[in-house]
């Protein structure tokens, strides 16, 4: 029942997506401007560090801009009628499922353009892929549930990014030690705990949009 | 309603307490540590102060959460009234801890501020709790903000607490106590340090709740003249 919802939902917000191509492509090129300004102003950086910070830094940006719209894009009528359909809890695992994909997608898309322009210091492909598709993963819970809250206030962006900055600073934390050990070429073993951390954290999130959302939800 | 020992014994225990801990804090006699690698020396008597600050203001938090878990329950208002006073007397406690531990740091390691997991931790447990009464003042409606102010609350404790819990503990190369697998503090303390910390906590947990409960009266009786 549930799993059929996700799936409807999920495929609702695709279908959207393709229809529109309307946050997709905004969110892409907001990314390569961004990439492009930071190429300019830094034109080539010799330090694996600050290549890290930058990335991870665009990163969190790109996910705030692409998740703040989750819940505002619809209008409040549409909202009413898939109340009427769906579940809480399948609406916000449908919408924290999208924007994974969105993240994921999109993350890859940024690493190869900023990899592209700035150079590449990326020395165990592995690590820092896991890093990044976990990472985005928790990126997109978070601020699914965030933009959720926001949602229901008057001024959405600028709370989006005061209430979700204090929670993501940890997890950008750990985020860069993995990448900053992947750069130096850190092997998986080396950073199996710092990687379960996110998962765990991953799950955490998970499950406390599921438990909390209801309570959002209705109005 | 007067002062009555029997209901208020506990505000008297508080003050009590507190005044003990400053008191036996200055009075103590520290232990001996090695003079040649020890940067603390006489300084350690912060301990009674800047660390209990960090129990007080974790209790108030714990306490907001409760509440914040009890209004989604039962959807009293009282409750949501009690999480965002707890919540705001909280943060006066970190802030209080901070400005306690940047004295410190200054003293034993050279700065105000370093780069240490658990200052970050704490700078952004703080930040996360002024959101939380950002998001609060953008809210109009009651019941509303009590409901979407519970939520976060909610979500933000759990996720920084597992943060702060984790993530100090991971870093192996932390200024504090309790980092790369050593002993924390509670550990290796002081027989007759703890004979000063463990009152001083919970002198401070007592003020901290006199002080929710006076704002509470406040807040109730604010409510009342609107309503005139």
């Amino acid at each position: 029942m549930l799993l059929n919802e996700i799936k409807f939902l999920v495929a609702k917000d695709v279908r959207l997506e393709l229809k529109q191509r309307y946050a997709f492509n905004g969110i892409l090129l907001y990314v390569v401007s961004t990439i492009f300004v930071c190429y300019l102003s830094f034109s080539k950086i010799i330090d694996p560090e600050t290549w890290n910070a930058l990335f991870w830094i665009i990163m969190l940006f790109a996910a705030v801009n692409a998740v703040s719209k989750s819940f505002v894009q619809e209008s409040l009528n549409r909202q009413l009628y898939y109340y009427t359909l769906a579940s809480p809890q399948a609406i916000i695992l449908s919408k924290i499922l999208y924007n994974s994909m969105l993240m994921g997608i999109l993350s890859v898309l940024c690493l190869s353009v900023f990899s592209a322009l700035m150079g590449s210091f990326i020395t165990s492909y592995p690590v820092f892929l896991i890093a990044l598709l976990f990472g985005s993963l928790g990126f997109s819970a978070v601020l699914t549930m965030i933009a959720a809250i926001a949602s229901r206030t008057n001024n959405n962006f600028a709370l989006m990014a005061i209430l979700s900055f204090p929670i993501l600073l940890p997890f950008l934390l750990v985020l860069m030690n993995v990448s900053n050990s992947a750069l130096a070429g850190g092997t998986l073993e080396e950073n199996i705990r710092y990687i379960s951390a996110v998962v765990v954290l991953d799950c955490i999130v998970v499950a406390m949009a599921f438990v909390l959302f209801p309570y959002l939800w209705r109005d | 309603m007067g002062f009555t020992f029997k209901n208020d014994w506990w505000k008297f225990l508080g003050l009590m307490l507190i005044m003990y801990s400053i008191i036996a804090g200055f009075l103590v006699k520290l232990p001996l540590l090695d003079p040649e690698t020890d940067t603390i020396r006489e300084s350690m008597r912060n301990l009674f102060f800047h660390v209990v600050m960090w129990f007080s203001m974790m209790m108030m938090f714990i306490i907001g959460l409760v509440s914040s878990i009890r209004y989604l329950s039962a959807f009293d208002m009282k409750y949501d009234r009690l999480a965002s006073q707890a919540v705001n007397v909280g943060l006066f406690f970190g802030i209080i801890g901070i400005v306690t531990g940047m004295e410190w740091a200054n003293f034993t390691w050279g700065a105000p501020w370093t780069n240490d997991p658990q200052l970050n931790g704490a700078a952004v447990t703080i930040l996360a709790y002024f959101a939380y009464i950002v998001l609060r003042s953008s809210l109009d409606e009651d019941h509303k903000r009590a409901r979407i102010a519970a939520v976060y609350n909610i979500f933000a404790f759990v996720l920084l607490v597992v943060f702060i819990g984790i993530l100090p503990r991971m870093a192996s190369n932390s200024l504090h106590p309790a980092a790369g697998g050593q002993p924390s503090t509670m550990a290796t303390l002081d027989n007759t340090l703890r004979l000063v910390f463990y009152p001083a906590i919970l002198g401070w947990i007592l003020i901290g709740c006199w002080i929710i409960q006076l704002r509470l009266r406040l807040a109730d009786i604010q409510h009342r003249l609107l309503e005139m």
